[in-house]
């Protein structure tokens, strides 16, 4: 692959599609394929076959397009009209409508805040390409990153870009990328290792995923450009068992670079190799923790190791490697293509950038969402969300899935970031953002996700192995109403021993949705106290 | 060119100590005379950090860091016996005794055990968490051996002298969380273990009572630990 090559094909694609007068675009996402969109691929793509429109019409099967709450979603370009909710028998008035006035009754209006406060730049590509060819993803600019830090950058300038964005870890953490590349890229070493973090494992939480099957070739050429980098020349993907279109897409993605020369050796005619491959996860939460997530790549029990020695240091097999979540490396190309000043500018002071939220619970816009860093959460809820649903009040706010912590309404005005939210209690974490009404009990809250991590946690250390046991069985007595006072005095003392002495962030985050209650919704613990103090 | 290895002054309790810059907390901190209860740490195996017994403060570090797996820094600040310090691991303790069935007065290691023994030094007469009395198994289906589960504090020191020490890898760990368990092979009792030598070491390094000698009176079940310093030693590389 050479620059002309990518330039000669993503011309043809553009050419190609701008030669059609209606493009019909059908989310293929796991939400609306639930709702069977690709039976309603199928019948558009035989109605238009029947009326022989084949040369002017194309159906095109896209990843998620965020509002999974009224999917099947169908967009057609380049009218830019959106149908919502739209089922196989809509396919014939579909067509019959494209070249008249479109249907009122499917239509979706796009001038909503769901659609207009969003900021894309990891979802750039969702809902436009079809993921499963190489060449749309071309056609959108796709490879061009990658191909000028290989003709034309040094490693340290791709790292310096990478530093000058400011961009942090999306995992969870929010450990400075750029500060992480140049460590990885000083140690010296005859052999590297890049990994992708794809074990998105938090309840209710599903941005990696949508990026993996909506844009896999993304995930690839940020890897690639980490891989050169750091001085890597072979690299894994860690994507969870559970997501089988994920996989599958990541796998054909991978083989169509290979194909066209992106991955594999002298990539570009430089000297530069790297070769990717897929691991799967087996369902374990705690396998996405770099430590663990990497003995289990080489084959071990998926058990985390204190830290450190860092895996920069020493990871994978003992080699330093460099690993980043699926958004992190999402990040990446847009940030080279477009220099690391253009990304610093987006967002707040010590978070740059976008976060891509999937927001659940009772609001009217479920689903996959983007927005610069610095918005509001009430912003983030009752506009881009568009509010609770009817008959529901707001109550709080989770945030950062089991590790994270709630927040209640005086808290909405918060401009999220990683340093703000953590001030409040809670985390940033990887995006899940979970919506919860007047109807439920916080104390149920912290209990599930104290469950949770306590089937999570790998067993290795005590505080971890026993006391989420001692944790979940202390809230069962509040939540069955025979809690005393000492029990209170107890769950505070355990949240702090398992938080302070666990060996990795499962146990040392797991007491946080604990913490967090116990700060904003204290007196709801007292009322279960005082029920069972009033039984006794 | 390598380097030689280099030497380290720290302050161990405001103690001026030296070291090797490849040595942890914890191996100068003993050196020193300075004692820092441990229990799934054992000298000859790898050291994982599991316990979380021997935990230090250390200046400028805001979370306790393990002992045995931390390297010294010049110029390090450590506090071993802090309030906080000796509260953490009394609680860690205490949970370790609620989730197994530590009953001393019919164990084979009354005594020698050291679980019991770190509970007398710590002074514990009760534990504040309610015990969980789980329903664990007893593999007596070896000749020579027995495991009792509901001693067993998962220290994993069996399953690292076999595969460390022995080189059969027998034991290994099975299931997540509370449930996970050591097992013999691919979980099967360990009488018919195709692997296990009987060779008896994991016996000798299980620091309670879940791993004994069958016929062996309480007087009898004395744990020879010997030959491990004696081993890592002979099978020390010298360049």
């Amino acid at each position: 692959m050479i620059p002309e090559e990518l330039e000669k094909i993503a011309l043809a694609t553009r050419a190609e599609q701008e030669a059609l007068s209606h493009q019909l675009r059908v989310c293929t996402g796991t939400g609306c394929l639930a709702l069977h969109s690709d039976h309603l691929k199928d019948s558009l793509t035989s109605v238009i076959k029947q009326r022989g429109l084949e040369q002017s019409c194309a159906v095109k099967g896209v990843g998620c397009m965020g509002l999974c709450a009224l999917g099947p979603l169908v967009a057609i370009q380049p009218q830019s009209t959106l149908y919502q909710r739209v089922t196989v028998d809509d396919a014939i008035a579909i067509i019959d409508h494209l070249d008249t006035q479109p249907i009122d009754h499917l239509l979706c209006p796009t001038d909503i805040p769901f659609f207009q406060r969003q900021h894309k730049i990891v979802l750039e590509n969702t809902g436009q390409i079809d993921p499963d060819h190489i060449e749309d993803y071309i056609a959108a600019d796709g490879y061009t990153a990658l191909i000028q830090a290989l003709t034309e950058m040094t490693p340290s300038e791709v790292i310096e870009q990478v530093v000058r964005s400011g961009l942090r870890g999306r995992g969870g953490a929010g450990y400075p990328t750029g500060l992480k590349w140049s460590t990885v890229s000083k140690v010296r070493s005859t052999r590297k290792f890049v990994i992708c973090n794809g074990d998105e494992g938090d309840p209710g939480a599903f941005m990696d995923r949508s990026v993996l099957e909506s844009d896999p070739h993304r995930i690839i050429e940020g890897m690639a450009l980490a891989a050169y980098a750091v001085g890597a020349s072979e690299g894994f993907i860690y994507v969870r068992g559970e997501y089988d279109l994920a996989i599958k897409r990541l796998k054909t993605a991978i083989r169509q670079a290979e194909r066209l020369g992106i991955l594999g050796k002298s990539i570009c005619s430089t000297t530069f190799d790297f070769h990717l491959e897929t691991r799967l996860g087996a369902g374990a939460f705690v396998c996405g923790e770099e430590t663990a997530l990497i003995a289990t790549i080489e084959g071990q029990r998926g058990n985390p190791r204190p830290r450190p020695p860092y895996p920069a240091e020493y990871g994978l097999w003992g080699f330093p490697t460099l690993i980043n979540n699926v958004e992190t490396l999402a990040n990446i190309p847009p940030i080279i293509r477009n220099g690391g000043d253009w990304f610093a500018a987006i967002g707040i002071d010590h978070s740059k950038g976008t976060k891509v939220f999937s927001l659940t619970g009772p609001v009217r816009n479920t689903g996959l969402i983007e927005v610069p860093m610095g918005m509001t959460l009430r912003e983030i809820i009752f506009e881009v969300g568009g509010g609770m649903t009817e008959g529901h009040a707001f109550k709080a706010v989770q945030t950062g899935g089991p590790s994270g912590g709630c927040l209640p309404e005086q808290h909405l005005d918060l401009p999220v970031g990683y340093d703000s939210l953590a001030q409040v209690g809670t985390i940033m974490g990887s995006g899940g953002m979970i919506v919860i009404d007047d109807t439920a009990s916080m104390v149920d809250v912290a209990r599930y996700f104290m469950e949770f991590c306590k089937t999570e946690s790998c067993g290795k250390c005590v505080p971890c192995r026993v006391g989420t046991v001692q944790l979940s069985n202390l809230l069962g007595r509040f939540t069955e109403g025979s809690a005393t006072a000492e029990d209170l005095t107890l769950l505070e003392e355990l949240c702090d021993l398992v938080k302070q002495t666990s060996l990795c962030g499962l146990g040392q985050s797991a007491p946080n949705p604990v913490l967090s209650t116990l700060r904003y919704f204290r007196n709801e613990y007292l009322a279960h106290m005082a029920k069972g103090v009033a039984t006794q | 060119m390598t380097l030689p290895i280099r030497v380290r002054t720290l302050k161990i309790d405001d103690r001026d100590v030296s070291a090797r810059e490849d040595e942890t907390i914890l191996e100068v901190a003993r050196e020193n005379g300075i004692d820092i209860p441990s229990l799934c740490y054992l000298e000859g195996l790898s050291a994982v950090g599991g316990c979380r017994l021997c935990l230090v403060d250390v200046r400028g570090v805001p979370r306790p860091v393990p002992a045995c797996v931390t390297r010294v820094e010049e110029g390090m600040q450590i506090t071993t016996n802090s309030e906080r310090i000796v509260k953490y691991r009394r609680m860690n303790l205490e949970l370790l005794f609620t989730e197994g069935n530590h009953i001393c007065a019919v164990c084979v290691s009354n005594g020698r055990c050291e679980l019991q023994g770190l509970a007398q030094s710590f002074g514990m007469t009760h534990v504040h968490f309610p015990y969980l009395y789980p329903q664990l198994k007893v593999d007596a289906s070896h000749e020579r051996y027995v495991i009792d589960h509901n001693r067993c504090v998962l220290c994993m020191r069996c399953v690292r002298v076999c595969d460390e020490i022995e080189g059969a890898h027998t034991w290994d760990v099975m299931g997540r969380g509370i449930e996970a368990q050591v097992i013999t092979d691919l979980n099967q009792p360990w009488g018919t273990s195709d692997t296990c030598t009987s060779c008896g070491k994991c016996v000798h390094v299980c620091p309670t009572g879940a791993l004994f000698e069958k016929g062996k009176s309480v007087a009898e079940m004395l744990k020879k630990r010997q030959f491990l310093p004696y081993l890592k030693l002979m099978r020390e590389e010298h360049v």
